[in-house]
């Protein structure tokens, strides 16, 4: 009894001490943005690592939700003689939900996990250490430039998703189902607000981008530095991203909508 | 991968993720409705207009021709005014057009549907349309039709 009080109390105690550590790697991270923007090539090679390497499973996977929704969307609303509404369907759920949400995990899964294992091993193998004997500090050439391409990304890939998705419903409802063009279209249009649903799915891919990145960024430097500990950082960032992203997406919409 | 094609590939990403945004701004969403030109505007008074909002589109002949701007409730003579922005390339509104409140499809959003008349002068700005007819009310619509189908069996007693 007293031992599983004490061992909550460990976890707890670990826990906060972790959180600890996340917040105050946060801040040196965010202290070196500024100093990014002279050495501005190294972001856009993480960019490359992290955005451009996501987009094909964005893409493919964007197009797929889209045309699910299509289907889906219009097997519910022909009941209502209402498949005219499948384009606001598809592009309220895509805009304000799974645009950000879906693109947020795929990103986590996709991007964050390989961050977080080249930050591990670059630890195993001391590599930051020998920079920090070079008094380089590791956090600002390596781990800095690493955030802020995720921070800048995952809204883009977000949007991407969404588009693609909205291309992807058009196809299956117009193109298969025989839903009138200009309704998908007209109905869309008079039912998404900029400020409301665009902007609100925008300032949800930011945060969605910076948690991800954040984690997978202090997971990795945080990891056992061994091949283990580097894999098991590795699980960590994806299952901790997923569950953060879901977590904040319901505090967001409860704030927003 | 050397450096230029790296910086490359990251400019055709972010310019594919700054298109689907503007794609998203500019098709998904009602930004053009809002970028258009200002028009004129015209005002009705109904006495229910329940179900109409701001923004909800005005027509005629079933084409968007404007939207609802302003909704304003006259605490004089109970009435709501409804305030409504008509692009200023359909200036050729007859004076006598009629304004009523129409529903989009069985449960649809409701909408102002103009219907022209014969007279030769034109609507202007600020002007009033006189003739509305008001959003019909499903309870109101059922409770008559029950009041006429118990008057009615009442008669046969």
């Amino acid at each position: 009894m007293l031992n599983s009080i004490q061992q909550l109390g460990h976890s707890g105690l670990t826990f906060f001490q972790r959180l600890g550590r996340a917040c105050v790697l946060l801040a040196h991270i965010v202290g070196g943005l500024p100093g990014m923007l002279l050495r501005f090539p190294l972001v856009i090679q993480q960019m490359y690592s992290v955005g451009v390497l996501s987009l094909l499973i964005i893409l493919v996977s964007g197009l797929f939700v889209g045309m699910v929704l299509g289907l889906q969307g219009y097997n519910t609303l022909v009941d209502f003689g209402a498949e005219e509404s499948l384009g606001v369907m598809v592009a309220l759920s895509l805009v304000r939900e799974l645009g950000p949400v879906v693109a947020a995990l795929l990103f986590a899964g996709r991007a964050g996990s390989a961050l977080t294992a080249e930050i591990g091993l670059m630890k195993a193998t001391e590599q930051l250490s020998a920079m920090e004997m070079m008094a380089i500090d590791p956090i600002r050439r390596v781990l800095t430039p690493r955030f802020l391409a995720g921070f800048l990304s995952m809204p883009l890939l977000a949007a991407i998703f969404s588009a693609v998705g909205v291309l992807g419903g058009n196809f299956v409802g117009v193109g298969l189902l025989g839903v009138d063009d200009g309704a998908y279209w007209s109905q869309m249009q008079s039912a998404v607000d900029l400020y409301d649903d665009i902007n609100n799915g925008v300032i949800k891919s930011i945060v969605f981008g910076v948690v991800v990145t954040w984690i997978a960024v202090f997971e990795g430097y945080d990891a056992v530095p061994t091949s283990e500990g580097v894999s098991r950082a590795t699980t960590r960032t994806v299952v901790h991203s997923s569950l953060a992203i879901l977590g904040l997406d319901f505090i967001l919409t409860a704030i927003m909508f | 991968m050397n450096t230029r094609n790296t910086e490359i590939l990251v400019g055709l990403f972010v310019a594919a993720g700054l298109a689907a945004l503007f794609m998203l701004a500019m098709k998904v969403s009602n930004l053009n409705i809002y970028t258009n030109d200002q028009g004129y505007e015209v005002t009705a008074h109904f006495d229910d207009i329940s179900g109409l909002k701001v923004r909800s589109p005005v027509s005629m002949a079933g084409v968007r021709i404007g939207q609802v701007s302003d909704i304003i409730f006259d605490g004089q003579t109970y009435e709501a005014i409804v305030k409504m922005r008509i692009e200023s390339k359909y200036k050729t509104l007859p004076k006598d057009t009629s304004a009523a409140i129409y529903t989009a499809g069985l449960l649809g959003e409701k909408y102002i549907g103009l219907e022209a008349g014969g007279d030769e002068n034109k609507l202007q700005d600020k002007d009033r349309i006189k003739l509305t007819q008001d959003s019909i009310v499903l309870e109101k619509l059922i409770s008559r039709f029950v009041d006429k189908f118990i008057d009615g069996s009442d008669d046969k007693k």
